[in-house]
């Protein structure tokens, strides 16, 4: 009865939640100003990723499906 | 209240033009919304102000790296087709005026500068990118979009202004 209840609990929890993801909208291109600093990057060094994302495709000979170019402003 | 309703009319509008026909934003051969946005001296300046004038309406940002590029290239336009009767409004985006008038000073423009730092103007034309230029006919149709900033682009869109201005 106990398992039962907490089951329910955790299910309704559960449902009362999800439409929380729902809500998410990424932001609007003229909204980027914030993603678009240096310290907003994953890489610290612009160059230097592109080197190194270089070397390694060449490597493995394979290429592309990585990264985006510029700073979040979705021009490029 | 007013401010309410007419915010609440762009999100309406907006979203209307994303259900027809599936398309991002103001497209060829329509009517752009209109928008009164104060310069820096705090004047309202008006799309409609310019109704009969070839209208180059850009969408730019003080952190948007190709906008800087734009930004020369826009003042040569202006000295080369000012005269011709081209009008060239830049819309800064920018949340921090500061921040825009920072990247004024390190390149000064030589045409209009209007700014909505709340949005409403490009969320009520759907702007898909940044920098986005929308090239406009005397009549208040839009004849070219232009979204980012392209090298290659610029003879482009520079012949297209010369046929619309019908300069040689």
């Amino acid at each position: 009865m106990f398992i039962r209840r907490s089951c329910v609990a955790l299910a309704s929890t559960i449902a009362f939640l999800l439409p929380g993801c729902a809500a998410y909208a990424p932001p609007y291109p003229w909204e980027k100003g914030e993603l678009a600093q240096p310290q907003m990057q994953f890489d610290a060094d612009a160059l230097d990723a592109k080197i190194g994302q270089h070397i390694y495709t060449s490597k493995e000979a394979a290429a592309g499906g990585y990264g985006v170019g510029g700073g979040g402003c979705g021009c490029n | 209240m007013n401010l309410h309703i007419r915010l609440l009319g762009t999100v309406a509008l907006s979203l209307a033009a994303l259900g027809s026909g599936g398309a991002w934003g103001v497209a060829v051969g329509e009517q752009p919304p209109a928008f009164a946005l104060p310069d820096a001296r705090g004047e309202i300046v008006t799309l409609s102000q310019f109704r009969g004038q070839v209208t180059y309406v850009d969408f730019w940002a003080s952190w948007c790296g190709p906008c800087k590029r734009s930004f020369p290239w826009m003042n040569a336009l202006q000295r080369r087709y000012g005269e011709h009767g081209l009008v060239i409004v830049a819309v800064n985006v920018d949340k921090k005026r500061a921040d825009a008038e920072r990247f004024l000073q390190q390149i000064p423009a030589n045409f209009r500068v209007v700014f909505d730092a709340a949005g409403v103007t490009p969320l009520a034309w759907a702007v898909g990118a940044m920098p986005s230029s929308y090239l406009i006919d005397g009549e208040g149709k839009v004849t070219a979009v232009e979204t980012g900033f392209f090298d290659e682009r610029k003879g482009l869109v520079e012949e297209h202004i010369r046929s619309l201005l019908r300069v040689p």
